[in-house]
């Protein structure tokens, strides 16, 4: 009995992975199949913009697909294919736009971010060692301190 | 100031500007789906597809070539498509080529509207699979295009027709012509 429900349920699963990823796609070689399948990373898809074309399965995303392996199969390498759709849907479409004045700060930003991330850290450190060194005591003073201490604890004995 | 006060500041500040952000995302250049227009200037792709009232004929850009001619990207399932239908039967009482591109339908459907709102396409090209519209950038419905003289796509317009945007982008293509 568990035995078949566990089978039922791989049964779904993949059942499921196939629905996933309806059309099957052949191709001639590996790097062919493997430039297919990184562009399909790389393209966003117009109607459900937070996916990529693989994962997502919108209409829209299937025939962005179909173009892409089309093209694939004649022969055309990744950065053609990728050429071939910002020219028609923009830098947006792909998920790694390149670089150029207007996607500038797209690529700069994080790094001036982590600068001054580095920068103001490096700066709470200094402000925290400084602080550390004012409230130490001085060697006098601690003797003092001793002396006090040592005195009351005489006078309650 | 009193130093505590800092972060509320600063959390105002960003509230105001999402706030800000969002009220302004259903317009112009915040708008997320509304893809900067590309593949203008371009020459237009060309296609061959079969012909929605008889199937056995092809329809292609090429025959229009030498005219200032309109393609229209539509589909039965688009609502947009069927409230821009008027302005287009409008378009073509004024002469107007519009070659209609119906995408991912059912050829009996797209017949049933043509004959319920009356037909405005000079041709309608039959595409259910998608054979054409990734060629042409295409990623909704309505999507209109104008074509030159010289096969060069001119404008673009994504979304329903209507007549202050012809005035503005397509009108002055036709103005030399007629």
């Amino acid at each position: 009995m568990k035995f078949i429900g566990i089978m039922g349920f791989l049964w779904l699963i993949v059942g499921l992975a196939q629905a996933s990823n309806a059309e099957v796609y052949t191709f001639d070689n590996p790097t062919d199949e493997q430039t297919y399948q990184s562009l399909t990373e790389e393209l966003r898809c117009l109607v459900c913009q937070n996916q990529n074309i693989a994962d997502s399965n919108a209409e829209l995303a299937q025939d962005m697909r179909r173009k892409t392996y089309e093209l694939v199969k004649q022969g055309k390498n990744k950065q053609e294919v990728a050429d071939f759709m910002a020219e028609r849907y923009g830098d947006f479409v792909l998920y790694k736009p390149p670089f150029k004045p207007e996607t500038a700060i797209l690529w700069i930003a994080p790094f001036v971010m982590l600068i001054a991330a580095v920068w103001l850290l490096l700066r709470a450190i200094r402000a925290r060692r400084n602080a550390d060194e004012t409230a130490r005591l001085s060697e006098r003073q601690l003797q003092e301190a001793t002396d006090l201490l040592s005195s009351t604890k005489h006078k309650s004995s | 100031m009193n130093k505590a006060l800092i972060p509320l500041i600063l959390f105002m500040a960003l509230a105001g500007l999402f706030l800000l952000m969002l009220s302004r995302m259903n317009d112009g250049e915040y708008n997320p789906r509304d893809v900067p227009t590309e593949f203008i200037g371009r020459a237009a792709p060309d296609f061959s597809l079969p012909a929605l009232h008889q199937p056995e004929r092809q329809v292609s850009p090429s025959q229009y070539q030498g005219k200032v001619w309109l393609l229209n990207v539509w589909g039965t399932w688009c609502a947009e498509c069927w409230r821009e239908h008027d302005f287009l039967l409008e378009l073509a009482g004024k002469n107007i080529p519009i070659l209609g591109l119906n995408w991912r339908d059912e050829a009996v459907d797209a017949k049933n509207m043509l004959v319920r709102l009356g037909d405005p396409f000079d041709q309608v090209a039959f595409d259910p699979n998608s054979q054409a519209v990734i060629d042409w950038g295409v990623y909704g419905a309505p999507e209109t295009f104008l074509i030159d003289t010289k096969g060069i796509i001119r404008e673009k317009h994504k979304g329903a027709l209507n007549p202050t945007i012809w005035r503005e982008k397509f009108q002055p293509y036709f103005e030399g012509e007629s």
